[in-house]
Order: C-alpha cells, then structure tokens, then sequence
C-alpha cells in the first residue's frame, strides 16, 4: 500500500477522495467502432482513480481468429514464459503467438505481455467441453509459476490492463488500432488490495469480463466456493471472484440473468417475508443453494460477453451507475457526465435501481430491465 | 464597462479565450477544464462583482459553486460533477440537464434547480438553503439533514425517490411530488428510517412504512407549506399548480425525537 500514499495522498491527510470509474459502451447491432469514445469516457472520470490500474475488455477483436481461444498472458520473469510455453504446447496447438504491441507510455514497470491463438488438443479433450478444458489450464497456468497470468482467454476478444490512468494503458496498448462491438472500461483506485497489474480490471475467465467499483467483503466465501469447482483466484483482488461467479452460473449452470442477479443481490429476508409464496419459495431456495455466493458489501459492476452487456448494483445502490441509450448504442457508467460527453443527446437516460440489472443484448434493440419483484 | 481582462490578468491569462462577457453577465466555455480550474476562475468571477455566469460545455467538474459566498447565479450547460453546490453558502444554481450525486452536499444557504434527474445522496447533511429537482432523485437523498434557529433546508423532489429518502433526518423539509417519473410508483424503502427531526410530505399515499416514524394526512397548517413549495417548483419548471395540489398529501414524522435515547443509556 506504499505506493498508494506517494502517488495519491498529495494532501498529507490521509484521506482520499476517490472510488473507481466504471464503463460500457455496446453496439447492439454488433457494429465495431474504435477506442476514441470509449477512452475518451473513462479517462473524462480521471479524478476517481489513482493511477494504480486501467484496464479494457474488447468484443469482436479478432475476426481472423473468430474460433480461436485468444489468451493475454503476463509474464514477470523469463522462466515462467519458459515453463508456460511448454505447457502451452503440450496443451493446445498454438496457431500464432506474438508480443503485444505496445509503446512509450506513462505506466509503471510493465511486464512483457503475449498473445497466443491457440485450439485445445483434441486428443486430450475427453469428455470435457472445450471451454472447460481452457478453464483447467488458465488456472494451471495463473497456479504453476507465480509469474505467469493469464488474464484474457476468450474467443474474438481481448483484455488490456495494468498499473497507470485508463487513457495510459490504452495508449500503451495501442487501443486507437482495434475495433470492436463492446467495450467494457476500468479507472482503478485500489482500497485494500495492491495495484498491480493482474489486479487492474477487466477480470476475465473465458469470454466473461467483469469491472467493478466497491468492495466484496464477502470475498473468503466466495473464493472457498468457487474452488470447488475449479476455480483458483490468483490475481489478489475481490472482483476476481465475480468473473468466476458470472461463468459458474451462467455458462456451466446456464441460469438466466434474473435469476443469476438474485443469487448475487438477493433481496433482504424481511423483503422475501412479504412476497407471494411461489415466487418467495424461489427466493429462499436460490438464497440457501447459492448462500456463499451471495455478493456482499458494496458493488457497482458492468459485466458482459459476446453478444450481452450487463450492468448491476449491489441491492442497496451504495456505488453509482448511470445507463443511458442513443440509437443502437447502450452506455453504463459510474457517472452520467462521461457517456454525455460521447453522446450528448440521449434517447433514454436514468440510474438503475439497486439489485435489478440492466441487459443490453445483440440483435436485440431494446434494453431489459429486470425488476426486483 | 467591463473589466474581464484585469481580472483574467489576475487569474490566469489562459482563461481569456474561455470568457465572454456583457455587463456583469459573463460566459464561461468549461468543455475540458479541470475542476479545480474552473471553480478557481468561476470563484474569481463572482468575487469580482459578476452577477450572473454562465457556464457552457459542463461535463462532469466536481464541486460547482462550493467556496462562492456571493448571492451571484450560476447557470450550467451539460452535466456538472458530483458535489454539485457542495458547503455552499449564496449562489443560485440552475442546472439545464441532470446532475450527478452528491447534489447540495451540506449546503449552508442558497438554491439549486435542476431541471432532470439528481443521482444519489442529494442535499446529504443539508443545513440550509433549497434544492428542486424535477425529475427522479436517487438513494439516500437527504439523509441526515438538519435545521437550526432561521435555517431550514427544503428539498423538493417532482418525481419519484431512491430507497432511504430522509434516513437519520434531524430537521428541514423534504416534499416529494411523483411527477412525470421513470418509476411510475412510489417503490423507495426505508423511507425516514431513524428519522428524529424534519419532515418529509408526499403527494399521495404513503405504504410500507418503518418503525419510528407515522404518516398523517397533511392537515391546514402542512398545507400551508406544501402550497408555498409547490407553488416555487412549478415557477420554476412550469407546472400548473392546480394540477400538482390535487390530491392528497401525506406527511411523514418522527415519533420520538431522541430513538435510540434508551439505546446507549445506563
């Protein structure tokens, strides 16, 4: 936490004045449109960061490797990317593998960064899906060395993270050369965990991406739970949890968005006390089955994978997010000045009540809102 | 005549070209400034016999109109930052959009309009002056406002609140209308909870009520004062009154002014 104070604390008074920004932006056409808007929003919510992390999640990134797992792996020593490779191989035909392209930019000691596209080895697949086999393996990777991450292993999409404002990262990563139908955007101002760059947001696991403003304090259960499913949390930071949590229920379990949002920011018990009893009964049911799951303390997230955006609130709204429509688009943010500032006219503009999430989905023009009850 | 030019001299020369003025009516061209920049010139323009700016291309600065103790309007184009009037003591603010959270932030006196919504903790410890906004306001507005001799704080509300409206509330006046909102239905919870002081009036019916606090029709008196306040909301946003007063208004106390007395005694 040393860095906090030297970098932030300009005022010597121990108290920082901050909270993480957080934004989405989605075609919901799926047309691909450049960095310029999306930078331009996180980086308008400078003040709400430290400079301790900026990260970006990208859908439709890769046409040309449309069917190909793409992993971000970074590396903090030469023999990690060493071993990792060799497991990389043994595991997967690696189609290409490349540096990122990266240049001059005001970030802090940053780590070499690959890209891989890579196909599961057939022969080693058994009965397992192909996504799950890619799950096994990042966290084997993230587990082996200490020194090698694997923070972006969906198809067609990207992460790019790490320790510097949001508008640094991208110009280190060279963002203004990708296109893409979702972007998903982080300013980080790290509270208890240390700003370092596999604990700067987006989180990924698959092609689930999660960024978040607040504080799991229920972080120890969640992590114990998802272990027993395989799930290794490695990147020393609660939010890490909640990209996990998102691919547990929604793609292995395949539970909806409506239910999902209630195993995460279920109603209050005295609340449940005065729903009818079906729709209670379901209530309890989801509270005692996904009880360690439930997200406790403060959240303010935008979630997404290819073909949906979601943002939710914890349920009761102690993180801002603002949601706006124009056209095809759909905007989440932490605050509604920066989706003005790329979209001054606004079709539909509101703040979403605590628990019901927001659901810009592909194809699909209008925007859900899933009510509480 | 004017004297723009002394003045920016004094600020900053980088400002003139941001700055056009007629009489002391001035326009400030805000797109891009930092906040601490354009609070330092908005603070600068006020101290030196400004009587009304205007501020264009506003996205997002924090802390409009906090450290202005002049009685000077304040005119915002776009959407200001959080704390929006913020420990303010004097201006008058009108907001031609919505604002963020934090609205009125421990406002001393003065006035906010905001013609939109407000996100969360508008008029947060309020001890004087008045905000309107017209449209929805967030969670946690005006939580722990407070009163003291001639200081009273109001706070109208013309569409529907966030959960915790008026929680630990020790004084001032919150009235919610449920005008033209997003949330068709009056849904905030906890509405007045550990509430020992104030009131808050709402147009309509009042259900789900927590412990500590009654809800009462509003009687002639009350009526006094919800005439007066609906009256300036609809000066201000054009509304008719008639219409806004028909019905029935509920209103909201504390049942005892000291909850948690026994809570802590020997």
């Amino acid at each position: 936490m040393d860095g906090i104070t030297k970098l932030n604390c300009r005022y010597g008074d121990d108290k920082d004045f901050a909270g993480c920004s957080i934004f989405g932006m989605m075609n919901l056409q799926g047309k691909c449109f450049s960095s310029e808007d999306p930078v331009k929003a996180i980086s308008n919510m400078h003040e709400r960061g430290n400079g301790l992390g900026g990260g970006f999640a990208v859908y439709g990134l890769y046409p040309e490797h449309i069917d190909d797992y793409a992993f971000h792996i970074m590396y903090l020593s030469r023999e990690a990317k060493k071993k990792t490779d060799k497991l990389l191989n043994e595991s997967f035909e690696v189609l290409e593998d490349e540096e990122l392209p990266t240049k001059e930019a005001n970030v802090l000691d940053p780590p070499k960064v690959w890209r891989y596209f890579v196909q599961p080895n057939i022969r080693k697949l058994k009965n397992k899906s192909a996504d799950d086999y890619v799950l096994e393996k990042v966290m084997r990777i993230n587990t082996e060395t200490g020194k090698a991450f694997v923070f972006s292993s969906g198809k067609n999409m990207g992460v790019f993270k790490g320790v510097g404002f949001p508008e640094d990262i991208a110009e280190f990563f060279c963002l203004d050369e990708y296109k893409g139908y979702i972007w998903v955007c982080h300013g980080r101002f790290p509270t208890n965990t240390p700003g370092w760059w596999g604990g700067a947001h987006p989180f990924n696991i698959l092609d689930w991406t999660v960024v978040h403003n607040g504080e799991l304090s229920s972080y120890g259960i969640n992590r114990r739970y998802l272990e027993m499913y395989g799930y290794k949390c490695t990147m020393q930071t609660d939010t890490e949890v909640l990209a996990y949590a998102f691919d547990l229920l929604m793609r292995r379990q395949k539970l909806p968005i409506n239910i999902v949002s209630k195993v995460l920011a279920p109603p209050l018990w005295e609340e449940i006390a005065n729903i009818e009893s079906e729709q209670a009964r379901i209530l309890r049911t989801l509270r005692q089955t996904y009880g360690s799951l439930l997200m406790n303390g403060p959240f303010s997230v935008v979630v997404a994978h290819h073909g949906e955006m979601i943002g939710l609130t914890d349920r009761l709204k102690l993180r801002p997010l603002s949601a706006g429509t124009r056209g095809d688009y759909l905007y989440l943010s932490s605050e509604e000045s920066a989706i003005r500032l790329v979209s001054p006219i606004l079709d539909k503009s509101w703040n979403p009540r605590g628990g019901e999430p927001v659901v810009g989905r592909l194809k699909t023009s209008k925007v859900v809102e899933v009510p509480a009850k | 005549m004017d004297h723009t030019e002394e003045l920016i001299a004094e600020i900053s020369r980088k400002f003139l070209s941001r700055i056009r003025s007629k009489e002391s009516v001035y326009s400030v061209d805000a797109s891009g400034l930092p906040y601490r920049e354009l609070n330092t010139l908005l603070k600068a323009l006020g101290n030196n016999g400004a009587k009304k700016i205007e501020v264009h291309g506003v996205y997002g600065q924090r802390y409009i109109g906090t450290g202005i103790d002049k009685k000077i309007v304040i005119e915002l184009f776009g959407t200001p930052g959080n704390d929006l009037g913020a420990f303010m003591s004097g201006p008058r603010i009108v907001v031609h959009g919505n604002a963020q959270d934090c609205c009125g932030n421990t406002m001393d006196e003065g006035l906010i309009v905001v013609h939109g919504h407000v996100g969360d903790i508008a008029g947060y410890s309020m001890r004087g002056g008045k905000l309107f906004i017209r449209d929805d306001v967030g969670y946690r507005v005006g939580i722990h406002m407070k009163e003291y001799r001639d200081k009273r704080p109001v706070l109208v509300v013309g569409g529907a609140p966030g959960d915790f409206l008026g929680e630990y509330m020790a004084g001032g006046v919150i009235l919610v209308l449920g005008l033209n909102s997003e949330n068709k239905e009056f849904r905030a919870r906890y509405v007045g909870t550990g509430m020992h002081g104030g009131v808050i009036f709402v147009r309509g019916e009042m259900n789900n009520l927590v412990s500590g606090v009654e809800a009462l029709e509003a009687n002639e008196e009350d009526m006094k004062i919800v005439d007066g306040l609906v009256r300036e909301f609809c000066f201000y946003f054009g509304f008719d009154v008639d219409d806004v007063l028909d019905g029935k208004f509920t209103k909201i106390t504390p049942i005892n002014k000291r909850p948690y007395g026994n809570l802590y005694a020997y």
